[in-house]
């Protein structure tokens, strides 16, 4: 590898990282043909972790920085004074086939700033795509940014490449959007959305290949005076309309040649946390978007307590549950208790009758889990009841030290 | 009762013998020999108690709950030398009538034999994320030619070689490639996987071209706001640092974090060296195709969003056409020549315009779907409805079509050009007629496809093509109609 390209690539994964996005999950699993390169095993891998304690699974670059837009808290936008750099499509086809063969990454996540027109971007996106499948029969996972500005014709062709596509609405409000990306329209990127979301419904249902692993989208958090509850509600219909498979929220951080309208400071980290357990307790844990609503003060969930415990709190007169007789619904809500621990205790229970130390074996968040449970040989003493009780389970104010 | 029986070892080959396992309880169940009379040994050392002598005749198959057939394979590539023990624990209590055990993850014998399975996957699934490859060569020249050869060497925590080799082998068949680990080998030479001894860390070179590379992108990837030693340690445990070489970033990237953050959130935001570029933003939004003729550049540039078309087919006639006609999609020759309606069914639709008294190069005539879908059978290229997502995907195109054309009254002939239309999908015994296609700016005609009229049989064709022409015919008028001096 030259110089010349370390430092494009240098440069151009600085500026991708923003995107929080690295899923590589959710493609039909396959294997390479006898030329080829790449298989994808449906659930993703992570193949590094940086210090940051995110996982490395695609090489998640930007096609250039040079960029039109100037959304304010894009480290990218036309305004900001960072160094810019432009790869040519062969040269992000040889980075992936190379990365790929040396098993660093499982495929390709790129995104570009729009240079000349969003057409023209976005047609280049998919030349990459579309080299790699074609010139080197590769397999792995490919993730497109689509550009929402970009013809709809061009969204038709990106999905027959991409096994990801997205559009990150990044601000959850049409006023926000208008205050901090002038040159971004919400109207536009709904529409996107939509078509992306009919396509791959189709295309599911006439088992043709269309963007298989779905759509998804990233929404930043704290750039704007958005609540948590105005947030979750956003993507609750975001799934509900667009059949989206995932929303990553993303804490604003601070960002090289920050613009002055935008807050600087460090990144929300715990309420970025906080927005991911409520949004899985939609997706696996059968809440509704007003459950999670009446877990939230003044529309923000709390930061010491998880969002599942804030509701049990809110709600202790359907407290105790009994692990021995509930339905799996009511197991779900029980704090500390996760999925697959409340699966194996509607498996277990059939053939044998569970004790307290029964439930440990299945569950790590027994601690939070006791107060709120019934077993054979336990029940809680009027637990529910103390006033001290969130206190006594909040977890300690995590420190956002860096080191 | 049998626990009253003498002892017995058992010797089994080193790592995840499956096979050996297998048959020894058979034995055991089949002799009634409880756990706590079972010595079990690995390898070839000497064992402190005489073996049993091989028993004659294999013992019978044992019939066992899925739940538990899944877990023996899977606790066998374990490490913990008491596996063979627990395992036949297991399925002693499961063959004693407990037939349900395994699904009983709070039983403490259970639950281990659960913890165990769950170290191994998380080994397994460790071993495809973070070995690493380095180019050795690009073949010896002999037989395949240049084929590359990569090496890596890893140390896994359980016996998952065997169990984690067929991964690569369907991820990488193109090059060669060799798995060294202190247990065994494995090696793929594109046709093959094979296993062989243990391997060196010294047997695989020191350097590759990419990682200086690959460690910069690992190290410009990372977010210094973010910094979260536990998370990562919890995910990329310290043990398999040394053989990835993008972790030597790791204690630089974590000593500069701090600063680096500090930096960015006191620095005060410069003002912009760049003006805005005000002629290139408004350049920006003007991408949409102007003419016809852009907009059919852009379609014959395109793939075929369905497969297996040598062209797109665009659109015949003339802009301003008072008569456009929406067919369905190009068939075999239409594909071949490149032009819409050339075909047998394009021949009979040509003949029809003659009858009805409307000149074909006066009209406009074009297809739903610009690509051919066909199914190959010997060297017959047979037609292939497009599905109704595969028509969605070419309506962008089509109502730009339109728009520049400006036709009167658009035509459609058959189901799938009414659906490419309105986007609903109608029988054609219901919709034909005149139709506003769900509120399109132009006024609409439906009627059948020309190539329906070729699948009839002959005593139903000649009827049916009158009753075409006919509708061809109230086209026409409605056309003449809609002119401007009658239109009002």
């Amino acid at each position: 590898m030259d110089d010349a390209l370390k430092k494009k690539l240098t440069i151009l994964a600085d500026a991708a990282k923003y995107d929080a996005s690295c899923a590589s999950s959710g493609a039909p699993k396959r294997k390479a043909e006898a030329g080829g390169l790449g298989s994808t095993t449906g659930a993703g891998i992570c193949h590094a972790y940086t210090p940051d304690g995110r996982c490395v699974s695609l090489l998640k670059i930007l096609l250039t920085n040079y960029c039109l837009f100037d959304c304010a808290y894009c480290v990218n936008r036309r305004s900001s004074n960072v160094r810019r750099a432009r790869f040519s499509v062969d040269e992000v086809v040889t980075l992936t086939v190379e990365f790929y063969k040396r098993n660093y990454i499982e495929g390709l996540f790129l995104s570009s700033g729009i240079i000349r027109s969003p057409d023209h971007t976005m047609e280049q996106l998919i030349r990459v795509a579309k080299t790699l499948r074609q010139r080197h029969g590769f397999r792995g996972y490919i993730h497109l940014k689509t550009i929402p500005e970009a013809s709809p014709w061009l969204i038709e062709q990106a999905g027959l490449y991409a096994d990801r596509l997205s559009i990150n609405l990044e601000l959850p409000t049409e006023a926000s959007l208008e205050r901090l990306a002038p040159e971004k329209d919400g109207a536009a990127i709904q529409t996107a959305m939509g078509q992306m979301g009919e396509r791959i419904l189709q295309a599911k249902e006439e088992k043709r290949r269309f963007a298989p692993a779905g759509q998804s989208t990233q929404v930043i958090v704290g750039a704007d005076a958005s609540t948590d509850e105005s947030l979750i509600r956003t993507s609750a219909r975001l799934y509900d309309h667009y059949g989206l498979k995932r929303i990553y929220y993303s804490a604003f951080s601070p960002i090289p040649d920050a613009a002055s309208i935008l807050p600087s400071q460090s990144p929300p980290l715990q309420r970025e946390h906080r927005l991911y357990q409520a949004d899985w307790l939609m997706r696996y844990y059968e809440f509704s978007p007003d459950d999670v609503a009446g877990a939230t003060e003044s529309g923000m969930l709390a930061l010491d307590v998880d969002p599942k415990l804030a509701w049990a709190l809110r709600n202790r007169d359907r407290f105790p549950v009994d692990v021995n007789r509930a339905d799996r619904e009511m197991l779900l809500r029980v704090p500390g208790l996760g999925v697959r621990a409340v699966d194996k205790i509607v498996a277990a229970r059939r053939h044998a009758t569970l004790r307290l130390d029964d439930v440990a074996r299945l569950t790590s968040g027994l601690k939070r889990a006791r107060p709120f449970l019934v077993a054979a040989d336990y029940a809680p003493t009027r637990l529910t009841d103390r006033l001290d009780l969130r206190a006594r389970l909040a977890e300690p104010p995590r420190q956002l030290s860096l080191f | 009762m049998a626990s009253a029986m003498a002892s017995r070892t058992i010797r089994l080959r080193p790592g995840a013998d499956l096979d050996g396992f297998r048959a020894a309880v058979r034995h055991l169940v089949a002799d009634e020999i409880p756990p706590e009379a079972v010595t079990w040994a690995e390898g070839d050392a000497p064992s402190l108690f005489p073996d049993e002598p091989a028993a004659g005749p294999a013992a019978p198959a044992l019939a066992l709950p899925r739940a538990v057939a899944t877990l023996v394979p899977a606790v066998l590539m374990h490490r913990d030398p008491e596996r063979h023990g627990l395992l036949h624990r297991l399925i002693w209590r499961v063959a004693q009538g407990e037939r349900h055990l395994a699904e009983v993850a709070s039983d403490p014998l259970v639950h281990r034999l659960h913890l165990m399975r769950k170290a191994v996957g998380r080994d397994l699934h460790k071993m495809h994320a973070f070995l690493r490859f380095r180019w050795v060569g690009a073949g010896d020249g002999s037989g395949e030619g240049s084929r590359e050869r990569f090496a890596a060497w890893f140390e896994p925590e359980h016996h998952i070689l065997a169990e984690a080799a067929p991964f690569f082998a369907a991820r990488f068949p193109s090059f060669d490639w060799s798995i060294l680990t202190p247990d065994g080998s494995a090696q793929w030479d594109g046709r093959t996987l094979s296993f062989g001894p243990p391997g060196r860390r010294e047997d695989v070179p020191e350097h590759d071209a990419f990682e200086a590379g690959w460690t910069d992108y690992y190290a410009s990837t990372f977010n210094p706001a973010r910094t979260n030693l536990a998370a990562m340690r919890a995910e990329m445990p310290k043990k398999y640092w040394h053989n990835m070489p993008e972790t030597a970033a790791i204690p630089g990237l974590v000593r500069a974090a701090g600063q680096r953050v500090g930096a960015m959130i006191e620095r005060a935001p410069e003002a912009p060296v760049k003006r805005v570029p005000a002629r290139a933003l408004a350049a920006m939004a003007a991408q949409e195709p102007a003419s016809l003729e852009a907009l059919n550049a852009i379609i014959r540039a395109s793939e075929p969003l369905v497969p297996g078309a040598t062209q797109a087919v665009l659109g015949e006639g003339r802009p301003g056409a008072a008569i456009a006609f929406v067919g369905e999609q190009p068939g075999d020759q239409e594909d071949l020549q490149g032009r819409p309606f050339v075909g047998p069914a394009g021949q009979l639709l040509s003949r029809a315009l003659r009858e009805a008294g409307i000149a074909r190069r006066d009209a406009y005539l074009t297809n739903a779907v610009k690509h051919f879908k066909f199914e190959a059978r010997g060297k017959r290229r047979i037609h292939q409805k497009p599905t109704a997502g595969e028509v969605a995907h070419y309506r962008w195109w089509l109502d730009r079509e339109l728009a520049f054309v400006a036709p009167r009254l658009v035509v459609a002939l058959g189901a799938t050009a009414v659906l490419a239309l309105s986007g609903r999908q109608v029988p054609i015994t219901r919709a034909r007629g005149p139709s506003d296609f769900g509120g399109k700016p132009f006024r609409g005609f439906v009627t059948v496809h020309p190539s329906y009229l070729l699948r009839l049989p002959d005593e139903a064709r000649d009827e049916a093509y009158a009753g075409f022409v006919d509708d061809l015919r109230r086209a026409a008028s409605l056309a003449a109609d809609l002119a401007p001096s009658g239109a009002g």
